[in-house]
């Protein structure tokens, strides 16, 4: 009748492995923080799993404590999103490269 | 109980695929709060229903308006020529690849764990506040700190730079590099 606790566990890896996969793939940068927001919520899923499995209050503590983090980690990131495309004008990540080495520059 | 699991399961999943996936930022966005919201529904199965509530009002409430208002106000639309170049079904292929291999590993090891099979105990928001304000004080006031700190970086980081120019340069054409 219940779910089991491999099934739950492995569909927060699948989630995980889905905002891996984007974050490797994309290059807008928004869909890069995206990407990162899908990795924190399904890691703090296992917390909340393990605090369902075992009867524990911590499993949920530990949820608020990562939904801060994100929470902040979301408004400095847009924050700097927002720089970034007022002195780039544009949102791939690829034009922020000019602390590249100038050689390797010019061959791009 | 079953059934809803893996239906919000399957929903979360092919949700999080579109929005990974798709070019549109305001669609992949509406896609993730979709992902969220049935996240947050599998919540409320484990029996987690106040991290359910919190789910719902602090990820899909503030945390995607958030993205979606700075969306909004950068007014980008299909316009990343380097992505669009690069979006293609073959890009996935090799990262899609080596998170399979994760995957296989993650069930291999997942396979020598033994979890008994018991419904999921139900903890309620009594109990979360209890410990949130007992043995977890000192991290709630660090978190409180973190916050105060991402409010400050914010806005510190999204405040219009006034640009300073002497008044006896102010006349003069700008020199173009």
């Amino acid at each position: 009748m219940t779910v089991p606790m491999e099934t739950q566990i492995l569909f927060a890896g699948v989630l995980f492995l889905i905002g891996l996969v984007g974050l490797l793939v994309r290059r807008n940068i928004i869909f890069m923080l995206m990407s990162i927001e899908l990795m924190l919520n399904s890691a703090a899923m296992v917390f909340v799993m393990g605090g369902a499995h075992w009867g524990h209050a911590d499993g949920q503590v530990m949820f608020i404590f990562i939904l801060t983090v994100s929470a902040a980690e979301v408004s400095v990131g847009l924050a700097l999103i927002l720089q970034m495309y007022h002195h780039y004008r544009t949102l791939d990540a690829d034009s922020m490269r000019k602390l590249k080495d100038h050689k390797a520059n010019e061959n791009l | 109980m079953n059934t809803i699991f893996y239906i919000t399961a399957a929903v979360a999943i092919i949700s999080s695929l579109l929005a990974i996936t798709n070019k549109n930022p305001i669609h992949a966005l509406l896609y993730l709060i979709l992902s969220l919201l049935s996240i947050s529904v599998i919540f409320y199965t484990l029996g987690a229903p106040f991290i359910a509530a919190l789910e719902v009002i602090v990820y899909a409430g503030a945390i995607m308006v958030l993205f979606i208002f700075v969306v909004m106000m950068l007014n980008v639309g299909l316009q990343e020529e380097q992505e669009n170049k690069w979006l293609t079904p073959q890009m996935f292929l090799i990262p899609s690849i080596l998170a399979a291999a994760l995957l296989v590993l993650f069930v291999i090891a997942l396979k020598d764990f033994h979890f008994e099979k018991h419904p999921a105990i139900v903890v309620g928001p009594k109990e979360v506040g209890i410990s949130l304000f007992t043995t977890y004080l000192i991290a709630v006031e660090l978190s409180a700190i973190l916050l105060l700190a991402g409010i400050v970086g914010a806005y510190h980081l999204g405040k219009q730079k006034k640009k300073v120019i002497h008044r006896f340069l102010v006349k003069q054409p700008r020199i173009k590099k």
